[in-house]
């Protein structure tokens, strides 16, 4: 058990494993303007965390950063605490990161297996697709996540609705031994009982030991499912709470007015 | 999965679908807007009964191996146009590359005194074939011009190739056996029916394997009943074939041809992990792109694959029509091809589709053409009722998927 790496230590952690993925005084240019400015950040494995912010805070970016679609300027990714590179896509997802977009990414004229399977397909020794090993292993996915509202496997993903599409692109996710899962705004686009059905597959996701990071707006969400808060403000991270010793109150102060080190645009005095 | 090893109940052994559940996730499906193969084969019963009604020869031994050996070119290009349109995107140049695979071939078997061989001209055209795709995909995706301009653009370049190869000449009469047989020569009768048997028989043994390995792997089956009648209307509408067309001349040498041809094709699209990814590009290439697949080289090699089969149809038809002239590749050929696989059932709008709706659409073209020819109508008439039957097909796509769009979202 090394130290905590906390950076900043703003409030008190949880102490006990390495944070399996860890961002350290991130920053993030665009030409002029400071997209992330000195992030830290931190996910463990067997937790939800919620990163939040008002629209342009810098959550997408974050993502992107650890995805590795962006580069970053400055500072440091730590990966159960040794430091890595995330160059692309690929680096990601060899390290165990996967990542559902809000747009899912799934393609409709496709079928379960299909699209769960895309890009990794299984073979037979003649180089013909293995459907019924893709199939069988689907099906156990599905299973072993408690997806039980899909009738068949091999219906079009279009014929299905928004929280089971959203539950295929998780299954998606987790299939392929990752250990790290980023949902952005999963539940933006349900309804009451989908949502219920997604969020109760992140906190499964977490009790079976995978590292969930959840982006969201939805304060009731996340206060649902998450164990932590990190509250993002103009690209730099203006608070971390525990969910079970703050209030959503306390996180809507931040998110609107937490207290920032630097002033973007500096040379616009902030006017009083 | 070495993250998430749960308890798995084991699925009961080797379920198998009932015939009335069976039959409701067809009606499901049909109603979702997965229409299938059963508005054209509900056209080509239309067509059949209107034209009998008209014209008592229209279903004649003798007039459906003149269908077949008219309708092959079409089903060949079209088999090209339904790797294209499978990723969304076109291609308006078939027509003349068709035009240049006939022209080169028609010219390399001159009888000039150094006639190569005609399978290394066959070799040599279905390589022209490819790098005139290779070519159009490089320019579509590396430059990132949109394929209908590009396409487009050919059509204009091939066209004007196929006038400069032939030059002064005007026609060029084929004198080969081998390319003139493909559509003027018949499979005997006796191996016209080993052939059928053939193919029913590795049908049957493919389905049959299938049945095994699912389940083995304890997966849900089709009802044996459904497999059954399958593998039953397989054989007895191939011997049908074999039957009529053996009152007539035979089985013409290019309807084997254009069963090999569906048969692989059909493999590569739906066997193979490249068939697995054309679907995926063009129901959502984003999603393709960020499952790692490589976008670019779908499309390079779906345009490639699209020429080629361009250049096939032009060797068959150079063959029935025994000769190139400067009009090789004009003509009716590219929208007839295009218009083939849509009516076939392949969507325009990407993603959807089979190999065999080029053999369907093609078939419907072909019986319109050669019937609306048998009235003694005028070329104006064909082109309007074939015009006609286009646009019905796509009417029939467009509704289909705003059914689709309606029960996805449910």
């Amino acid at each position: 058990m090394t130290a905590t790496t906390d950076g900043g230590g703003l409030r008190e952690q949880p102490a006990g494993a390495v944070a399996l993925l860890e961002l350290k005084g991130v920053s993030k240019r665009f030409g002029a303007v400071q997209a992330l400015h000195e992030v830290d950040f931190d996910v463990r494995a067997g937790e939800v965390t919620a990163l939040v912010g008002d629209n342009g805070a810098g959550k997408s970016v974050t993502i992107k950063c650890i995805a590795g679609i962006y580069p970053i300027d400055d500072g440091e990714v730590l990966w159960e605490g040794r430091p890595v590179t995330i160059s692309g896509p690929k680096d990601a997802s060899a390290l165990g990161i996967e990542i559902v977009y809000q747009d899912l990414a799934l393609a409709d004229n496709l079928d379960v297996v299909q699209n769960m399977y895309l890009g990794r397909e299984e073979t037979t020794r003649l180089r013909a697709l293995d459907e019924t090993k893709m199939e069988r292993r689907c099906s156990k996915t599905l299973a072993s996540l408690s997806v039980t509202t899909i009738r068949s496997v091999r219906q079009t993903v279009a014929g299905l609705s928004g929280g089971q599409r959203q539950s295929i692109a998780v299954a998606k996710a987790v299939m392929w031994n990752s250990r790290l899962v980023i949902l952005d705004e999963p539940t933006a686009a349900l309804g009451v009982a989908q949502t219920r059905q997604v969020l109760d597959l992140v906190k499964r996701l977490a009790e079976q030991g995978l590292a969930v990071m959840l982006v969201s707006h939805n304060l009731h969400d996340i206060f649902e499912v998450a164990d932590r808060i990190t509250v993002l403000r103009l690209g730099q991270d203006v608070a971390r709470f525990n969910t079970k010793q703050t209030t959503q109150r306390e996180v809507v102060e931040a998110i609107t007015a937490g207290t920032l080190s630097t002033v973007p645009g500096q040379e616009e005095a902030p006017v009083l | 999965m070495s993250t998430i090893t749960p308890p798995l109940p084991t699925p009961a052994a080797a379920p198998t679908a009932t015939i009335g559940a069976y039959a409701r996730r067809w009606a499901d499906n049909v109603r979702g807007g997965e229409l299938g193969s059963l508005p054209i084969i509900l056209g080509l019963l239309v067509i059949c009964v209107v034209f009998q009604v008209q014209n008592d020869r229209f279903l004649t031994a003798g007039n459906f191996v003149n269908l077949m050996v008219q309708g092959a070119p079409f089903a060949l290009v079209a088999m090209g146009i339904v790797f294209v349109l499978l990723l969304g995107e076109i291609d308006l140049s078939v027509g003349y590359v068709s035009g240049v695979g006939g022209v080169i071939t028609a010219l390399l078997l001159l009888p000039d005194g150094s006639t190569p061989p005609t399978a290394l001209v066959i070799l040599a055209v279905l390589g022209s074939g490819l790098i005139i795709g290779t070519l159009h995909g490089l320019i579509i995706t590396k430059i990132g011009i949109p394929s209908f301009v590009v396409t487009l653009a050919g059509l204009l370049a091939w066209n004007g190739v196929v006038l400069l190869l032939i030059g002064s000449r005007g026609t060029i009469v084929l004198q080969d056996d081998l390319i003139i047989g493909f559509a003027n020569d018949f499979v005997p009768e006796g191996a016209a029916w080993v052939l059928m048997l053939l193919a029913v028989g590795a049908y049957a043994a493919v389905q049959l394997w299938g049945l095994r390995t699912r389940a083995a792997a304890g997966l849900e089956n089709d009802p044996l009943l459904i497999v059954g009648l399958r593998v039953l209307g397989l054989f007895l509408a191939l011997a049908f074939v074999v039957w009529i067309v053996n009152e007539d001349r035979g089985l013409p040498y290019v309807a084997v041809l254009v069963g090999l041809l569906l048969v692989f094709w059909t493999y590569i699209l739906r066997r193979t992990v490249f068939g697995r990814h054309v679907y995926a590009v063009g129901g959502n290439a984003e999603a393709a792109r960020r499952a790692g697949i490589d976008v670019d080289r779908i499309k390079i090699i779906c345009f490639a694959i699209c020429s080629l089969m361009a250049v096939v149809g032009g060797i068959v038809l150079a063959s029935r029509l025994r000769s190139v002239d400067t009009n090789a590749g004009g003509g009716a050929i590219l929208l007839y091809s295009i218009a083939a696989a849509v009516i076939g059932g392949t969507s325009l709008f990407g993603g959807r589709g089979h190999i065999k709706s080029a053999l369907l659409g093609a078939l419907v073209i072909a019986s319109i053409d050669n019937g609306l020819g048998l009235l003694g109508l005028s070329s104006g008439t064909k082109f309007v009722v074939t015009g006609l039957v286009l646009l019905l097909a796509v009417a029939v796509d467009s509704i289909s998927r705003r059914g689709r769009e309606q029960s996805g979202r449910a």
